[in-house]
């Protein structure tokens, strides 16, 4: 194993890493605002409210992210949209990961027993009020758990925009093999960065879940 | 004959739930400062009547007034929102699984609503729910969270609340049948309590013994209709109908 090539390597690989965080972190914007409002569709009285959530979810959800990744970067130009790698990238990932997060946000909306809602509705709160001051505040509670994992996955699965070329980690990886040959070598520091980075995002969930346990 | 309206009145009261008919034409009438319990067997139809009568469950047919005011108002989307939640107010709910809201303190649970729904000044509310957690015997459990109080406390607790709205009525829900047997008396003593201060009661129970004590009247119901009621004294010493003497054998044996 070569290890003064993985040191000669490594500040090439942190700035390429900051790349895939900053990517993580838009994309996450992005699919926790998705996520929201898809929630919020698939929970609603209205019938037209819900199928739109339901097509969101089921769309993104049901077909592979790496697809969706290429129709959206090499299939938009030919309908007019054009973005750049990096944008292309943000919008693609945090449309996937917000279909997967609008489903942790409604199972843990959902999880909130009914009871609740019911006690706070005889008290005399409207709907919204039931929901702002009793349910959410629960489901928040339920919800950073499942939204961490998906976060998670979300970081891991970044990997996949290195093939419309946003120079993060992974296609950073890849053009290093090009010069030095040495895939196990190359691999494996981005490979101990990602996980120093999952590391981070875990421990990160650790602390809202504990800050947020209910007494 | 009083020529008082009553608190509460139940006229033709029918639910049912898919093609199962639970209330089948139910009339009750409870006045002012009376305590009326219900009884009868799982499946009978008496918890879905009380929630009938908050409007947990939409009646199929039929009509339910609280003093003088129509809750079940044949009302539209946002109009009738704010009519039972304004009529939602005057009456207060206990449920046998208590469903304090674990997120908020004691205190919290019991100011919320008259802060946010009667717009009462913070300290006022606290005041409010000091006196009502001295009356159930819980002042020390002042800022606890529910997770830490046993179910008999919670179900006090949830008394409170009910209680800081100053509401009309008070509906139990079974609110002893989640309880461990210990722990029965202390939430029973709470609502004699109320008893003693003529404050309007329609109890769903299982214990026959406790609504003998309290109840002014006791309506046993079974398969979706009122069967006999009566004073308790009467309905279970010398009950008329074959249905109740059947019933309170089984029950009384057991």
């Amino acid at each position: 194993m070569d290890l003064s090539l993985m040191s000669r390597v490594f500040p090439f690989f942190v700035e390429a890493a900051l790349v895939t965080l900053e990517l993580t972190a838009l994309a996450l914007v992005l699919g926790l605002f998705a996520a929201a409002l898809a929630a919020a569709a698939r929970l609603s009285k209205s019938a037209i409210l819900r199928a739109v959530g339901s097509v969101y979810v089921s769309l993104f959800r049901g077909t592979p992210c790496l697809i969706q990744l290429f129709v959206l970067y090499f299939g938009g130009p030919q309908v007019g949209i054009n973005l750049d790698p990096f944008a292309a990238g943000v919008i693609g990932l945090g449309l996937n990961i917000g279909a997967y997060m609008a489903e942790s946000i409604r199972g843990a909306v959902v999880a909130v027993d009914r009871g609740q809602t019911e006690a706070a509705r005889t008290i005399g709160f409207s709907r919204l009020q039931t929901l702002r001051k009793v349910v959410l505040p629960q489901a928040a509670r339920l919800m950073i758990r499942p939204l961490g994992v998906n976060t998670v996955a979300l970081l891991k699965g970044s990997a996949l925009v290195s093939t419309i070329s946003v120079v993060e980690l992974t296609y950073t990886a890849q053009r290093f093999i090009g010069s030095t040959y040495k895939p196990f070598e190359i691999f494996g520091v981005a490979a101990l960065l990602y996980m120093a980075m999952v590391y981070a995002v875990a421990r990160i969930v650790d602390m809202l879940d504990k800050r947020f346990a209910i007494a | 004959m009083s020529m008082q309206r009553p608190m509460v009145e139940v006229r033709g009261a029918r639910k049912s739930f898919g093609a199962v008919d639970v209330l089948k034409g139910i009339g009750l009438s409870v006045d002012r400062g009376q305590i009326v319990a219900i009884i009868g067997p799982s499946g009978s139809g008496k918890s879905t009547l009380l929630r009938s009568i908050n409007h947990l469950e939409t009646l199929n047919d039929g009509e339910v007034w609280l003093d003088g005011v129509q809750v079940n108002q044949p009302l539209h989307g946002q109009a009738f929102e704010r009519h039972i939640n304004r009529v939602r107010q005057q009456m207060g709910m206990v449920f046998q699984h208590f469903n304090l809201f674990p997120h908020l303190t004691v205190i919290e649970n019991i100011t919320m609503g008259p802060v946010i729904l009667k717009g009462m000044a913070k300290a006022e509310a606290r005041t409010l729910a000091l006196g009502l957690l001295s009356k159930v015997g819980l002042a020390d459990k002042i800022d606890a969270y529910p997770s830490r109080l046993s179910g008999g406390q919670k179900q006090r607790v949830a008394i409170a609340r009910a209680l800081a709205m100053q509401p009309k009525v008070m509906l139990f829900d079974e609110a002893t049948s989640a309880l461990d047997p210990e722990l029965v008396d202390e939430v029973n003593a709470v609502m004699k309590q109320l008893a003693a201060e003529h404050m309007t009661m329609l109890i769903v129970t299982h214990e026959m013994r406790f609504a003998g004590e309290v109840a002014d009247r006791v309506l046993f119901m079974d398969g979706g209709v009122v069967v006999e009621e009566g004073p308790p004294g009467e309905i279970f010493r010398t009950p008329r109908k074959e249905r109740t003497r059947t019933f309170l054998k089984k029950y009384l044996s057991a």
